[in-house]
Parts: C-alpha cells; sequence; structure tokens
C-alpha cells in the first residue's frame, strides 16, 4: 500500500471572474518510508497541496488517501496519526522549549519519554536551551523544535511544508542530515522547498509550477531526461557573454548559473570549436568551455517552457 | 567609474549589551554590484537599516551617496531606492497607481513620471496589466515590478534585501538582468540574498558572521583563498563557525 | 507638497478598497445619531407605575387621570393592599407607586391639604428622582388649576420615599453595570481573541491535525476567562461593599451562581465571535461594537429601556445583557430571590444554549 495517493486533485480560489487554480490535475504517489520532495517556487501550489493531504483544506475535485485513509472521509483517524509542520514554525512563542514539546506529546496522547529515541538526536542540539522561550530562539533552533514538536508521537507519515525557508544555510543543511537519518526509522516524509537544490537529496520528487505537476522522478532520471547537451561556458565579462551567447545563432537557451552560464544549443553537430569560435568573434577573454551535466535547476528551467 | 559611493569604518550598532554590528569597514564604488552576505542572525539587517539612514549608528563612521549617515539621513533617503522581499508594492493599487505613488514620493515631476512610465510597463511587458492591482500580479512580476519602482527616481544606489526569495528560476534571472542593467546605468547595486549562485553575480561580496565582516572580495578570489569549489562552499565554511547560529 | 498629495491619495485608495472599513466610517456614526437622536434619552416617556388608591373619591380619581394622561407615565396597575406595594416592586414592572391615603377629599375640604405618598425604586437614582420630580410638578399643576377656582388655596403635598437606595447613590445603579460591563467585556472578548490568537500564529493548523476534539479545545479556551472573570466579579464586590458602600442586600450565593451563568453566555458570544473573524484586531474591533455598545446603550443602566421607542424595546430583549443588569439589581439592591428572577434566569440559560449550540456546529475544523 503507497503511504500517500493522490489522484487527480483540483483546487481552485477566487470568485468565478478571477478563478485561480492553485493545484490543476495533480496526481503522484508516495511509497512507505520514501523522502518524497515537492519542489516548486512560491504559489507553485505546494501548500495548498499540503493542507489537501493533512485534511485542512477540501479539493474541488480528485481523491486522496493517507495510509490508505481517504482525506476527506476517515480525516479524523488521519489527524489522529500524521506529523504536520506547517510554513513559518507554529510554535508557542511565549512557551518554553521544554513546554511547547511536552504540550504537543500530550495532546497526541504520548509524552515525551515514550518517544525519545525518535528525535534524540534533534532535541540534543536544542536541549541546553530547554528553558528558554520559543520566540527567542533563531530560525535554525525554531526548526528543530518545530520538527521535534511533529514526531513526538511517532507519525506514519510526515508532511513538512517548506521546513527550510528563511533559515540560514548551514541549518538547511543540518535539517536534511537530519531528514535522512529519519527515513532510516521506516518514517514516510514528503517535503516541499523552493530550493532546487535540495531535490538531489531525495528519493524522488515532483517539480510543480503553477499548479502543475511537471515531472516525477528520482533526481537522478531526471537529470538524465534533459534533452540535449549542456556546456558551461565562463569569460571576463559574464554580463556581455550572457547577451552575446543569446544572439548567437545556434542557441537554443542560455542561463546564468552563478560562476558558469548554462547553455544549450540548436543541433548537436555544433562543437566545441564553432562556440569558441564565435566567442573569439566576439573578442571575450578567458574564456572557459566545457560539457557540463545539467541539474535539477537546468531540467526545471527546460520543462517551464 | 572609480567614484566611492558607500564608505563605511568601524561601523557599530549595539542594542543594550548586544552587539549587532561590530566595527565592519569597506567601500562600494559606483556601478559595482556588491553582494552582502551573512547568516540570520549575522547583523546584515541592521548594518543595512545604517546605510538606508533609518537606524542611527552606536558608533564609526559612513557615507552613503556622499551624506553622513548620522547627520544627513533625510539627504540618504532622497538619494537612495529600497526593495525588500516581505514588502514593496502595496496590493490593493493597481500597477499604474503605484508607480505613480512612488514617482509622487520621490517628488518626480507629472511629465517625467509619465515618460518613465510607459517606457517602465513596455520593459517589463507589463502595459496590458497597468490597471490591475498588484495582488493579481504572480509573485515573480511583482518583484519585477518592485526593482522598477525602487530606481524609478534614478537613485544612486539601490539596497535590495533578499529580492528573489521564493520566486521561479525563470524569473529570478530576468530579475538579475533588470539588476545588470541598472549596474550598467551606473546606479550601485547593494544586494542581500540566500542563492549562493546569485552571490556568483556580484562584483564583489562581502560575508557576514556574528557581526563582523569575516570576508570581503571577488567571488573568485573568495573560492581560492577558502579553496572551495563553489560561493556556497565558501559560506559553509565561514557560517559554520558562527556562534549566533547556536543561540 | 507634491508628496503629501500623493501620499493622501493612495490613502483615500486603501479606504475605498477595503469594505470593513467603509462600513464602520459610514454606517456606524449614522446608527449612532439615529440612535442618540431619537432612541436614547434619559428623559421619562411612558413609564409605567402603580396605583394605591386608598380613597376613590373624585379629586383622587382626577390626579390619576391627569398622571395617566402625561405623556410621562401609564397608570400599569390598580394595587387593592399594601402588601401589592411590594409584590409590584419585586416584580420590578413598576418605578414608581403612588399612594392616595383614605378620605383624601375630605382631608382637603376640611384642613386645605392632603398627602400623597410617592414611592419610587431609586435602584436607579437618576431616573427615580426624575420620575418623582415629573409626578410632583403634574401633582402641583392639579393644586394651581384646583387654586384657580377657589379662594382659600388648597395644598396636596407630595412625599416621596426612594426605596432600596434611600440616599440615591450612583454607585447602587453604576455597580451592577459596571459589573455587567466587565464580565461582558472580559469573558466574551478575550475568549474570542485567545482563540484567533491560534489562527494568526498558525499554531491552529497544526491542532486541527491532532487527536486534540474540538469541543476540548474551545472549553479549554474558555475556562481559564470563567475563572479570570469570577475572580474580577469578587474583586468588584468586595471594592463596591468595603469602599463603595453598595451592599449586597440578597442571598451572595445565589449572585455568584448567576454571575456565572451569565460568565458563560459571554463566553458563548466570545465563542461565536471567534468563529467568523480572522485576527485579533477583528474579534477585539468586533466585540467592542457588537457586545460593548448595545451593553451600553441598550443594557438599560444609562438609559432607560421602557422610554425607548418599542423596536429598540424589542431588540434589548436579545441583548445578554439587559437580563443580567436586571438580575443583579433585583439580588444586590432589593435583595430578591430566585422567585422573582427565574424568568431572567431563564433567557439566560436559554441564550446560553443557543449560542454554545450554533459555536459547536459553526466551529471550522477546516481552513477555508
Amino acid at each position: 500500500m503507497n503511504a500517500i495517493t493522490v489522484n487527480n486533485i483540483v483546487k481552485k480560489y477566487g470568485t468565478k471572474k478571477e478563478e485561480v487554480k492553485a493545484l490543476d490535475d495533480i496526481s503522484f504517489d508516495v511509497k512507505q518510508g520514501e523522502l518524497f520532495g515537492i519542489i516548486g517556487p512560491d504559489g507553485a501550489g505546494k501548500t495548498s497541496l499540503f493542507r489537501i493531504l493533512t485534511t485542512l483544506l477540501l479539493a474541488d475535485s480528485g481523491t486522496a488517501t493517507v495510509d490508505g485513509l481517504d482525506v476527506i472521509k476517515d480525516f479524523k483517524q488521519i489527524r489522529n496519526r500524521v506529523g504536520y509542520m506547517p510554513g513559518k514554525f507554529s510554535l508557542y512563542q511565549d512557551l518554553s522549549v521544554e513546554e511547547n514539546l511536552e504540550f504537543f506529546a500530550t495532546i497526541f496522547n504520548t509524552s515525551i519519554e515514550e518517544n525519545y529515541n525518535l528525535i534524540k538526536e534533534i532535541y540534543i542540539q536544542i536541549e541546553p536551551f530547554k528553558k528558554r522561550r520559543a520566540g527567542k530562539l533563531s530560525g535554525g533552533m525554531k526548526q528543530k523544535l518545530a520538527l521535534c514538536c511533529a514526531l513526538i508521537h511517532k507519525p506514519s507519515v510526515l508532511f513538512l511544508d517548506e521546513p527550510t525557508t528563511g533559515v540560514d544555510a548551514v541549518s538547511r543543511k543540518e535539517f536534511w542530515d537530519m531528514l535522512e537519518s529519519l527515513k532510516q526509522q521506516g518514517i514516510t516524509i514528503l517535503v516541499s522547498t523552493p530550493y532546487m537544490d535540495e531535490a538531489a537529496l531525495c528519493n524522488r520528487v515532483a517539480l510543480i509550477q503553477s499548479g502543475k505537476i511537471m515531472i516525477i522522478d528520482t533526481p537522478n532520471n531526471i537529470v538524465s531526461a534533459f534533452k540535449g547537451q549542456l556546456w558551461a561556458v565562463r569569460s571576463a565579462s559574464m554580463y556581455r557573454l550572457l547577451n552575446d551567447l543569446k544572439n548567437y545563432s545556434n542557441t537554443l537557451s542560455c542561463n546564468s548559473f552563478g560562476e558558469f552560464h548554462h547553455l544549450l544549443l540548436k543541433h548537436n553537430d555544433v562543437g566545441e570549436k564553432d562556440i569558441l569560435d564565435f566567442l573569439h568573434q566576439q573578442q571575450h577573454t578567458n574564456i572557459e568551455l566545457k560539457k557540463t551535466q545539467p541539474n535539477i535547476e537546468d531540467c526545471f528551467m527546460q520543462l517551464m517552457d | 567609474m572609480n567614484e566611492i559611493v558607500i564608505e563605511a569604518k568601524d561601523l557599530s550598532k549595539l542594542f543594550g549589551d548586544f552587539t549587532a554590528v561590530n566595527k565592519i569597514s569597506f567601500q562600494v564604488k559606483k556601478g559595482e554590484i556588491f553582494g552582502f552576505l551573512g547568516a540570520n542572525g549575522a547583523g546584515k539587517t541592521t548594518a543595512m537599516r545604517m546605510l538606508c539612514g533609518l537606524s542611527i549608528p552606536s558608533s564609526g563612521n559612513a557615507t552613503v551617496a556622499g551624506f553622513d549617515v548620522y547627520r544627513q539621513t533625510e539627504h540618504i533617503k532622497q538619494n537612495i531606492g529600497y526593495m525588500s522581499q516581505k514588502f514593496s508594492l502595496y496590493e490593493d493599487l493597481t500597477v499604474k497607481e503605484n508607480i505613480r505613488f512612488y514617482a509622487g514620493i520621490y517628488g518626480m515631476n507629472k511629465v517625467a513620471i509619465k515618460e518613465k512610465m510607459n517606457s517602465l510597463l513596455e520593459q517589463l511587458k507589463m502595459s496590458e496589466e497597468q490597471n490591475n492591482l498588484v495582488k493579481s500580479l504572480p509573485l515573480g512580476w511583482k518583484q519585477k515590478l518592485a526593482f522598477s519602482v525602487a530606481i524609478l527616481h534614478e537613485p544612486k544606489i539601490v539596497f535590495l534585501d533578499e529580492p528573489t526569495g521564493g520566486v521561479d528560476p525563470v524569473t529570478r534571472r530576468e530579475f538579475w538582468n533588470l539588476i545588470y542593467e541598472a549596474a550598467e546605468k551606473g546606479i550601485t547595486i547593494f544586494v542581500t540574498t540566500h542563492y549562493m549562485d546569485e552571490a556568483e553575480y556580484c562584483n564583489r561580496v562581502s560575508i557576514m558572521v556574528d557581526g563582523v565582516i569575516e570576508a570581503l572580495d571577488t567571488p573568485s578570489n573568495l573560492k581560492k583563498s577558502f579553496n572551495a569549489a563553489s560561493m556556497d562552499d565558501v559560506f559553509l565554511q565561514l557560517a559554520r563557525g558562527a556562534k549566533r547560529l547556536a543561540d | 507638497m507634491k508628496q503629501f498629495f500623493i501620499f493622501v491619495k493612495k490613502e483615500f485608495f486603501h479606504i475605498f478598497r477595503d469594505r470593513k472599513s467603509l462600513l464602520i466610517i459610514f454606517l456606524i456614526p449614522i446608527l449612532q445619531i439615529i440612535l442618540f437622536g431619537f432612541a436614547l434619552t434619559n428623559e421619562i416617556k411612558n413609564s409605567n407605575i402603580a396605583v394605591l388608591d386608598n380613597s376613590k373619591d373624585e379629586t383622587t380619581l382626577s390626579i390619576i387621570q391627569k398622571l395617566n394622561a402625561s405623556r410621562y407615565f401609564k397608570v400599569y396597575a390598580n394595587l387593592k393592599t399594601q402588601a401589592d406595594i411590594e409584590t409590584v416592586f419585586k416584580s420590578g414592572k413598576v418605578r414608581m407607586v403612588v399612594v392616595f391615603p383614605p378620605n383624601f377629599k375630605q382631608s382637603l375640604l376640611q384642613s386645605n391639604k392632603a398627602q400623597i405618598q410617592l414611592l419610587a425604586d431609586a435602584s436607579d437614582p437618576n431616573t427615580a428622582t426624575t420620575i418623582t420630580q415629573y409626578a410632583t410638578n403634574i401633582i402641583n399643576d392639579f393644586q394651581q388649576e384646583m387654586n384657580g377656582q377657589s379662594k382659600i388655596p388648597y395644598q396636596v403635598q407630595p412625599q416621596i420615599r426612594m426605596l432600596y437606595n434611600p440616599q440615591l447613590k450612583g454607585a447602587y445603579n453604576f455597580v451592577p453595570g459596571v459589573m455587567t460591563m466587565i464580565l461582558i467585556l472580559i469573558a466574551a472578548m478575550m475568549t474570542s481573541v485567545a482563540i484567533v490568537r491560534e489562527k494568526e500564529i498558525n499554531t491552529m493548523e497544526v491542532i486541527l491535525v491532532s487527536p486534540l476534539k474540538p469541543i476540548l479545545f474551545i472549553v479549554s479556551k474558555a475556562i481559564p476567562y470563567i475563572f479570570l472573570s469570577l475572580v474580577n466579579l469578587l474583586t468588584i464586590l468586595i471594592v463596591s461593599v468595603t469602599i463603595l458602600d453598595v451592599p449586597i442586600n440578597g442571598n451572595i450565593f445565589l449572585l455568584m451562581v448567576e454571575s456565572l451563568l451569565f460568565i458563560i453566555t459571554s463566553v458563548s458570544l466570545g465563542l461565536l465571535i471567534s468563529n467568523f473573524t480572522k485576527t485579533q484586531q477583528e474579534a477585539q474591533m468586533f466585540s467592542l461594537m457588537s457586545l460593548l455598545l448595545p451593553t451600553l446603550l441598550l443594557g438599560g443602566f444609562m438609559f432607560p429601556i421602557e422610554s425607548m421607542p418599542w423596536p429598540l424595546q424589542v431588540v434589548s430583549n436579545i441583548v445578554p445583557s439587559k437580563w443580567f443588569y436586571i438580575i443583579v439589581k433585583d439580588v444586590m439592591i432589593k435583595g430578591l430571590g430566585f422567585s422573582q428572577i427565574w424568568k431572567e434566569t431563564l433567557v439566560l440559560v436559554g441564550m446560553s444554549l443557543v449560542l454554545l449550540f450554533i459555536s459547536f456546529k459553526k466551529f471550522k475544523i477546516r481552513l477555508s
């Protein structure tokens, strides 16, 4: 049995005149024990999807199940057993770390001691501050605490809606390390994030944009499915290089990717020499040109077109 | 274009006995794209506020666009633009009304406003949507519009506080195109971001840790000195040692 | 200068595009003018009085008729015995009883003097003063008319007795009023804000996706405020009794139980409000508008309800504060027992049940 199934979910907002389709016929499955990522920018529909799966929102059409239970009919049972961490960490700012954890444990008819082994690795990092009010914690600490509160009752499925947004880079990395070890305990985890690089850390991902899923697969397969050969180019003047390449007759697309620009050509028979010739013509210096593997962001952008 | 538009010397800000910004010093040249990076809580926002004339420093000196941050904050505000992820435009006003409002605030006259508005709408391809409420625009469009509005009055410097947060990858790059164009026109860009690939687009980058600037150089020099493959690596190396993260 | 104007222009845009603020800006003043201009007044109109006529002669009947004909009074009942006076006051249906001694006309003819007793319910001292004043004026008028027709001056002397509050202390009126106001404000507004706060800080989402039953959630929100309101109540009572010299003539235990009932009614109102508001600010504003204002204006302790036009009198019946105010006055000031206030109690019980029922039904178990 799949941990999560989603079938043709549609969710609309707004009046008949100005209707917005937050989710447009979404379907996917998540296997037991999988770490599944929903990757997409703001407005893609991530939060709506999470709210529907945690039974907080009713879809306009379509069905979904969590642990085999229907999100509409069996919502009470689902609410008893999933863990949910909505965006912007819903913690009680004026309660301490300890008090927050105790509260959520009790709400779920358990205690901190009962499932302590599950949260131990994470809790140890914030334990020195256990008497501090949640409002006075840094973003990274809040994130860890919120995760503990969502885990304390040993849920079968964990829903994390943008847990790394607004948090510093170091904490982000640590968070994903924690997710990986949680996965080893057999918990199914559905995570959403706007950061494309985090996709690589999931078992499988769904790339979502404007309410539609563009592809569902393992990160490696998505990268393999990329159409065409990607080139990485750099020169002494990157901005000019970008414009020149965009105007190059052989270019299909050229996008900045930090250190290098990623170049996709129209035809595969155009080779390194042709590109170099063009660049020399445009009087670029310090040219570095090499073939490269695409990353998830490259794939996302190609699929957006 | 070697004119210095921002100069800070031992700039500090204390809140009670907490030192948010601890004697930072740096210079920014005209037309430069200057990346101002740091982890949450490192003191970035506080530092930016001082430079924008929104907060008086506790000690040290700084001039922005030639004006002193202690005594000439009003002059500073008239010569800079500002845009942040959290707020930029009024959602319940239309595109046109927002443009007109900000233009008016910056003291532009009617002729200039009309001219700028038309060229802006064309450049962003929003001419058809000019009478739509901003809240109906997709996020990426809002951010691009907000940036254009921030430089409407052609300020010397524009401060951008995480302007591309949560935006889709295509729009992000379109946004940076706008930044490049503005820099070409001589507008200095002072930008903070969490996307490390965007750090590469900057001429120089400074990284704040625990209130202090721990590194300041071009991206390529930084990668060499830290023996790092990417700016992400550089950042992680520096931020890992931060005490404020654990607090 | 241009900056100033463009900012002002923007502010107008914001106001006109926000329907809720438009409502507040335009509707409320109009409502207030209408209410205060036409309906809410301290004047006496059609105030019910009772008459105990021990004489039943032409003179007494003329005086009674004159009282009745005036727009200030309406004779509600003709009492038969002395004992009826206490009963009619306890029923709360009249504010004044006019008592004529036996052989009224004869006294006048024989000794040119006669007395009329005006007994007023002074638990609301201001109204009592006004009413007795008006009655005195009418009786003086009558006296003038009589004297106009004869050479010997007659004297009809009204004797005023203020019941329940002989010293006409304002505190007797405003303490019950303040109690009502404080309880409904604390219990209702604070409860609604407490629930809405969870929506604002996003913890509501997490709590909904948990085994916690909604009914437990609601009750646990209400309990602290019920408790705090009782503490508040005790404080007010202690201060009133010790410093303001307001008596508790009736059974304290009864008073506490009735107050608890009213607190529960208020909390139910707060629960209902929390179902329809999204931010704490909205909850506060809504509570103030829908609770405080009706309590002040239609509760009966600032403006006598019987002087209002009948549509407002009807509306005042759905304001819980009105009923509680009567209960407090009756128990605290008049020293009445449960047998006199069972009707008002029943009304509050009914209101509580209805409000609780609606609140539970309307509690959103999902986000919209």
